[in-house]
């Protein structure tokens, strides 16, 4: 499932966006499994490999979009944080997979940009390129979303109505928020978001000792969600359990 | 008809940074206080250190009430005022506490007399045009007692640099005398702050820890800080963070003495013929009730303390409560915050597990620690050199024009770079303006019907020029410590709303330019008292809630003690 950075598989084999979703599920671990670091700078990193974590590209049918909106946003997210040479990407993260259920609760205000934004993304991408967002080679879709983030294709009729960086910026932070938040809100699949920017994960008590392991690149990575302490509860306080 | 209840002797509205403190001194004397709060307890299980929960979306609040009341703001008073995005503050016994950075400074002893110091040393001239600055009816000898004794109570830890008159390097050199020691050690360093405090000494600075009211050892038989990286806007799932709600409220709740009303949403103070105040309306859901008191302290957030008496308008007081001199409102500033200095380094940080209140301060160009005679401002900034990392924000960070900020040349980026990335925290001095002010919206109202704040505010050419002073400064540290990137944010335009909002009930012995004389008690009526930064008439260069708290107390305190003289 790795995918050459500039030719897009499906472009040349003739399948669609989701067939290659739902291939990438079936593929498992394997095809994804990231290969060693490239160092770019003259002081790199240190070179820890990226775990090897079982992902699935597929996010499933999604509640708040229609299977046309899935595919286009899901190309989308693949560019912004994509499977690489480096790792897996926010499609593996399950980065839709929280978008989705954040469209059902926190972000449902947000719901009618996306199906906005996602329609003009399309149309944008036909007008100006010739053809659906999720059928152009990976080169061009960077390039549409270029002109998407810096606001150059707005414009009625043949993009977006609105802002285009404004959906861009939006679908950005989101696909942040499901690839490096915590697991609990359906993203950060298997801490993928967490080993990427080497966070060492959540800790309710750092000791000095610990501190010196991890300036000692010793500490090994906490891999739990908040919400694994089992001390914190989720979604709002429980006002019956309250008062003095 | 409001259901009229039993009167108590004093009624606090809010119980927050400052409320949450005063209620104590006033129960331990015996008085009968009733404290008002618009929210609700929240404890250790609502405070998960999960960054999508507490920085990315709304806070867990039960009660949204200063949300509902955003206020509006706009640079200057040609312009239009526009709602702003969400309220800064929060609603819950203890406030903006529970998640605040709970950075305790005190005052420097120039900020209490920032004219009379100016005209001294460097002439009179200099203060700037416009500028509504006054000298403290006080200097910070007399405030020094009450910051101890808030010290002490709720848990500040940090390092003395001025103890009895002896400077002790490892401290601030700079600050006030200090009768006591803080009452635990401050904050650790990490390696990356060592490094920091190097670079400052070898610049000729003097680096030290702030000072945080935050547990270092078990203290008030809650436990030391356990740095887990959530504090910045995140409750402590430790009760090391010493919020009025582990504090000073449940203390004087054991007393007996204070009753705490929790969603109890103030409307309007009410006064008599003669202008003196009677008790407070407040709704809870939509139940009416009146709370008769013999005093009344409002402790409330700025934005709320004017617009709740703005909004008691009666015979005595046409234009709102204790405003017959047309000061309410006025002498408003946000501390100047902005003009960030952000450096990337060539190694990680490890910081990942820290918080804002732990770090490298640098006071050398700060208040008036260094001569101005050859500059055209006065004041100056702290520097600050802090932990603040948590996932999504590492990821969403500045690529410094390395990177498109998105595919995989991001994405080598950030795994690279997601832990080198630095931005000092820098706090200015900040003067009251005649042109600076908070009044009602002329348009916008709360869901109730009433007028929300309106922020008149601007950073202005004073402000502008600290900003680019201490930017200078700022890159001079990072460049010594090793960056190999700095960049810098502009240096000021309008203010908007804040965490830091002083003026607006300025404290000051002349009522032809203060709301409060010394004690916090209103010119006008007598037996109002008002409390939080609110009183404040600059703000220095460091956070003000160990400032409003100190006042606080001590304003309570003097109630107290002059209890039939205010209460009448």
């Amino acid at each position: 499932m790795k995918r050459d950075q500039t030719v897009d598989p499906a472009a040349h084999a003739g399948l669609s966006r989701r067939d290659l979703l739902k291939v990438a599920g079936a593929a498992g671990a394997a095809a994804l499994a990231p290969t060693a670091l490239t160092a770019s700078a003259a002081q790199p990193a240190a070179p820890v490999p990226l775990p090897v974590v079982p992902v699935a590209r597929a996010a499933g049918p999604l509640m708040n979009l229609t299977a046309a909106e899935t595919e286009i946003l899901s190309a989308m997210v693949d560019r912004l944080i994509p499977s690489d040479e480096l790792g897996p990407g926010a499609l593996e993260a399950g980065a839709l997979r929280f978008i989705d259920r954040a469209l059902s609760e926190a972000e449902s205000q947000s719901a009618d940009a996306y199906r906005a934004g996602l329609a003009a993304l399309d149309r944008y991408s036909r007008y100006s390129r010739g053809a659906a967002f999720a059928e152009l080679p990976v080169r061009d879709q960077d390039s549409v979303l270029i002109d998407v983030q810096t606001g150059a294709a707005t414009g009625a009729g043949t993009g977006f109505d609105g802002s285009s960086a404004g959906f861009f910026n939006m679908v950005r932070d989101h696909t942040w928020q499901g690839t490096f938040g915590d697991p609990q809100y359906g993203g950060n699949a298997g801490f993928i978001g967490w080993d990427l920017i080497r966070y060492p994960g959540v800790r309710l008590r750092v000791t000095d000792e610990e501190q010196r392991m991890l300036e000692a690149e010793e500490l090994e990575p906490a891999r739990r969600s908040a919400y694994d302490f089992g001390q914190f509860q989720t979604g709002r306080p429980a006002p019956s359990e309250r008062g003095r | 008809m409001p259901q009229q209840l039993r009167a108590a002797d004093v009624v606090v509205v809010g119980l927050g940074a400052a409320g949450g403190v005063a209620v104590l001194p006033l129960a331990q004397a015996g008085l009968d206080v009733v404290g008002l709060e618009a929210g609700t307890w929240l404890d250790r299980r609502d405070f998960a250190p999960d960054e999508i929960r507490n920085n990315v979306r709304d806070w867990p609040m039960l009660v949204k009430k200063a949300e509902l009341e955003r206020p509006t703001s706009r640079a200057n008073a040609a312009q239009t005022a526009n709602q702003i995005g969400s309220h800064p503050m929060m609603n819950a016994v203890g406030g903006t506490t529970l998640h605040y950075w709970a950075q305790s400074w005190r005052l420097n002893p120039w900020d209490f007399r920032v004219v009379s110091e100016t005209a001294r040393r460097y002439g009179r001239a200099r203060i700037p045009a416009g500028s509504t600055v006054e000298d403290w009816p006080f200097g910070y000898e007399e405030l020094e007692p009450w910051y101890d004794v808030v010290e002490r109570e709720i848990g500040v830890s940090g390092q003395a640099g001025n103890l009895r008159g002896t400077i002790d390097p490892r401290g601030n050199k700079f600050e006030g005398r200090r009768e006591r020691e803080y009452p635990m050690p401050a904050l650790r360093w990490t390696a990356f702050h060592d490094r920091m405090a190097e670079a400052a000494r070898g610049l000729g600075w003097t680096p030290f820890p702030g000072p945080a009211a935050i547990n270092t050892a078990e203290y008030g038989g809650r436990a030391g800080c356990g740095y887990h990286g959530y504090c910045n806007k995140g409750g402590c799932p430790l009760d090391a963070k010493n919020s009025t709600h582990l504090t000073t409220i449940p203390k004087a709740l054991a007393t007996g003495n204070l009753r705490v009303v929790t969603r109890a949403h103030v409307t309007t103070v009410q006064v008599d013929g003669e202008g003196r105040v009677t008790g407070v309306n407040y709704l809870v859901g939509n139940n009416e009730y009146f709370q008769p008191a013999r005093v009344v302290l409002l402790a409330s957030y700025t934005y709320e303390n004017v617009r709740l008496l703005l909004l008691s308008q009666s015979d005595a007081y046409p234009n709102g409560l204790s405003n017959n001199h047309g000061q309410v409102g006025r002498h408003y500033f946000s501390h100047h915050q902005g003009g960030a200095v952000s450096a990337l380094f060539p190694y990680d940080l490890k910081a990942w597990y820290g918080l804002p209140a732990q770090g490298v301060a640098v006071d050398e160009w700060a208040d008036d620690n260094f001569d101005h005679s050859a500059l055209d401002f006065i004041g100056g900034g702290n520097l600050w050199a802090m932990s603040d990392r948590r996932p999504i924000g590492a990821a969403s960070m500045s690529t410094f024009g390395r990177a498109r900020a998105w595919g995989s040349d991001w994405k080598r980026f950030i795994h690279e770079n997601a832990d080198r990335s630095h931005s000092f925290y820098i706090q200015k001095t900040t003067l009251p303006y005649e042109d600076n002010y908070l009044d009602l919206d002329p348009r916008v109202t709360d869901a109730l019907g009433f007028p929300v704040i309106r922020i008149t505010g601007e950073f202005k050419q004073n402000e502008q020029r600290v900003a680019a002073f201490v930017q200078d400064k700022a890159e001079e540290w990072y460049r010594a410590a090793g960056a190999i990137e700095v960049t810098r944010a502009g240096v000021g335009g309008a203010m908007g709303a804040s965490t830091h909002a002083y003026g607006g009930t300025r404290m000051g012995d002349d009522p032809e330019t203060n709301v409060v004389d010394r004690w916090g008690f209103s010119h006008e009526s007598p037996n109002l008292g008002v409390l939080g930064a609110s009183v404040m008439g600059t703000s220095g260069a460091r956070n003000p809630t160990l400032t409003a708290q100190a006042l606080a107390w001590r304003t309570a305190a003097h109630l107290a003690e002059s209890w039939s003289s205010i209460a009448g």
